[in-house]
């Protein structure tokens, strides 16, 4: 859409003839690909990166115009509607290069066992298939603009799918720097548990053989991160602007060994813990705004606020109204009316009807 | 009357009884998928063409009664079988936020939020308990032999009637509960936020329906004014006389405070069965009323999509025939003459002493 049809889609006459249902309501009933403000995407392609257990495949998307473009080593919330009509949303890196407004970008997913999105993502997305966006999000970013660099010295350090948000810096330095080069010394580490599980292996052995002064590190299995190791490929690594992602067991020992350095910046996705489907109470209930956390009583997520003094807004405390509904960010939720569970992060849940089966964070 | 035959129903029966309900609503909430999701994205398509139909339509002043029949019929498929049931949560299990219940925003001059306040919360919980819930009378009508008689109601028919023509605006005004500011109960303070939504809702509805459209038409402004005004019209005059249907007709039961006194699960199904009314007739009735005239099974599972009333409605039939409780049905002129006879009846003083009225029909000891 050119950017004249995009202003009068935004516009305020369009918006108030369209009230009380905005202009993206109507739009999407002709084609998913025009918005005003909302943000869509749809698959141009799938391509598998690495097969066996948990595949890998990187989604090449479309986005509407409304797309406003990101910055290495940002995330997008990827909503799809899965089996059973319902739209699931999930954050993903975003793997490409830089991209300006409404340009291509892809993201890469390895298919999680209990991942409804990323197996959906992996297994079941077709070009052609129409996706919900955020807008690009998160400050795991190129601090400084590839095209004006600085002699500074960068470092990654990555761990399974931890490599796609660096994936992106790389690619975005090698793309803007200087004739394929990074234009400054890049060092690379990444961490996969086999060679067969290694995510852009390809890319990564062309852009170590290359002229380009990027180092490219792959380890495998049992050849964990250590702070040693790092120390010999990187002496001063603690005064190294460096960039980790991984799972959380690298990335406690990457902390640790940074220690209170301010060069470090960390991106991590918490996989959520769900402890077995159990009726008795256990765990902790945290309420985020408030900032407490204590043990679970197994009453509902309503009376356990209450006893803690909060005042959640309610209504029928019977599960009809809706008045109480609040938003999980973390843990498993069994409605008391229906005894089904669920695990799903930031979810929309009755707090009244709602009690927490193991650790629960609600944003209350 | 059928309130009368009511058979009272002990403790354990009540219980059963309920974990009967409760069974359904979990068949239906685990049974939720496909379907219901193009269903209602069938009907917002529907509800769009026509509402786009319908302004489209202005241009063309011939088709002047097609373009407001078809805004009207946008409007009503708006509020009842999209708006009202998306705002009840029916959809929320979709997770698609234009389907939400915080989310969606009808084209009424009503902001959702006062609405899902006093409708899901003080309506669909205090169902016909008097002094609790306002939607018996609307705190401007006698529905209720209950409700003390006073001269100010001989003119009930003809406020119902004026309820009926700005129905819309009534909605609105609900919450602001000027009944209870006329009597001293509520300070005009109270509702200053509630003024101040009202008023940015009002503003854009009548934005578009009586300045912008209009405009729009150039020198048809008037016309398609008009056109605009008598679909809202039509819209309230249909709304109001379903909604009234709903819980009105001669046999529907209401109840006191004290009857619902700590009210166990299977008492509140109970009373929701014995406080709402059923109109029967075609699927086209249904969809254009919401399937509100499954206002019986609406009442017992608000929160299950409408479309799945009229299968559930079968088996609460059978169960009710088992418990030997009224199920009240009619085709919609029964249910209609019943509702007016009842607003002219009330408007005048009660002959009948509180013994012998048949309105109320919960034994006290039930609500144990």
């Amino acid at each position: 859409m050119t950017p004249l049809v995009q202003r009068v889609l935004s516009s305020k006459l369009l918006g108030a003839l369209t009230s009380p249902h905005g202009v993206d309501r109507y739009l999407e009933q002709i084609n998913p690909m025009w918005a005003a403000t909302e943000v869509r995407a749809q698959v141009v392609e799938v391509v598998r990166e690495t097969s066996g257990e948990h595949p890998v495949a990187t989604v090449r998307l479309q986005p509407t115009t409304t797309w406003r473009g990101h910055r290495a080593g940002q995330y997008v919330q990827v909503g799809v509607e899965v089996p059973g009509a319902r739209r699931t949303t999930r954050c993903f890196s975003i793997s490409s290069a830089e991209s300006g407004p409404g340009e291509e970008f892809t993201i890469t997913v390895r298919a999680h066992a209990e991942g409804l999105v990323s197996k959906f993502l992996v297994h079941d997305a077709e070009p052609g298939l129409t996706v919900h966006l955020s807008q690009a999000e998160g400050a795991f970013t190129l601090s400084e603009s590839p095209a004006t660099p600085t002699n500074n010295r960068l470092l990654y350090i990555t761990g399974g799918s931890g490599i796609t948000p660096a994936m992106s810096h790389l690619r975005t330095l090698l793309r803007d720097g200087y004739d394929g080069r990074a234009n400054r010394k890049v060092t690379f580490v990444h961490y996969a548990r086999s060679p067969q599980d290694q995510i852009f292996a390809e890319e990564l052995q062309r852009i170590a053989w290359a002229d380009n002064d990027v180092s490219v590190h792959l380890r495998y299995g049992d050849d964990v991160f250590t702070e040693a190791a790092l120390g010999r490929l990187v002496p001063d690594f603690r005064a190294t602007d460096t960039w980790a992602c991984g799972p959380a067991p690298m990335m406690d020992l990457v902390r640790e060994a940074y220690g209170d350095s301010p060069r470090l910046r960390t991106e991590f996705f918490k996989l959520s813990t769900r402890p077995a489907g159990t009726e008795s109470a256990e765990g902790d209930v945290t309420f985020a705004r408030d900032g407490s956390t204590a043990a679970n009583t197994g009453e509902s997520l309503l009376e356990q606020a209450e006893a803690r003094g909060l005042t959640p807004e309610f209504g029928c405390r019977m599960g009809i109204c809706f008045s109480c509904v609040s938003r999980k960010t973390e843990g498993t939720v069994r409605n008391v009316l229906t005894g089904e569970e669920s695990s799903l992060p930031d979810e929309e849940v009755r707090i009244c009807v709602s009690a927490p089966v193991g650790d629960c964070v609600v944003d209350l | 009357m059928t309130t009368d035959t009511h058979t009272r129903m002990s403790d354990e029966q009540l219980e059963k009884f309920g974990e009967e309900m409760d069974a359904i609503r979990q068949r239906v909430i685990a049974d939720l998928g496909e379907a219901d999701a193009s269903y209602i994205r069938g009907i917002v398509k529907k509800q769009r063409q026509l509402e786009v139909a319908g302004r489209a339509l202005m241009y063309l002043p011939p088709a002047w009664p097609l373009a407001v029949a078809s805004l009207s019929v946008s409007k009503i498929l708006d509020n009842m079988e999209i708006g009202h049931n998306v705002m009840h949560g029916q959809y929320d299990w979709m997770g698609d936020p234009g389907l939400n219940s915080r989310m969606y925003e009808w084209d009424n001059v009503c902001p959702s939020s006062q609405w899902k306040y006093s409708h899901n919360y003080i309506h669909h919980t205090f169902t016909n308990v008097l002094g609790k819930d306002r939607d018996i009378g609307y705190g401007i009508l006698r529905m209720d032999e209950d409700q003390k008689w006073h001269p100010y109601y001989l003119g009930n028919p003809v406020y119902a009637f004026l309820l009926m023509v700005f129905f819309e605006w009534g909605v609105a005004m609900h919450d602001l509960e000027v009944e209870n500011l006329v009597a001293g109960k509520r300070s005009i303070s109270e509702n200053k936020a509630l003024h101040a939504g009202i008023m940015k809702k009002v503003k854009k509805q009548a934005l578009k329906d009586y300045l912008l459209f209009p405009a729009l038409t150039g020198p048809l402004f008037p016309l398609t004014l008009a056109g605009n005004a008598t679909a809202n019209l039509v819209r309230n005059v249909w709304a109001f006389n379903i909604i009234f249907c709903g819980h009105f007709p001669a046999g529907v039961a209401t109840f006191s405070e004290e009857e619902c006194e700590d009210e166990s699960r299977g008492h509140w199904y109970y009373r929701q069965l014995l406080g709402s009314a059923n109109i029967s007739g075609s699927k086209l009735l249904h969809l254009m009323s919401g399937n509100l005239s499954h206002q019986i099974e609406h009442h017992l599972f608000p929160d299950i999509p409408a479309r799945r009333y009229p299968e559930i409605a079968e088996e609460v039939r059978e169960i009710c025939e088992r418990y030997g409780i009224a199920y009240n049905t009619g085709p919609l002129h029964r249910q209609l003459g019943s509702v007016a006879k009842k607003i002219c009846k009330m408007a005048l003083p009660t002959r009948r002493s509180r013994a012998t009225d048949p309105g109320t029909v919960v034994d006290h000891k039930l609500a144990a």
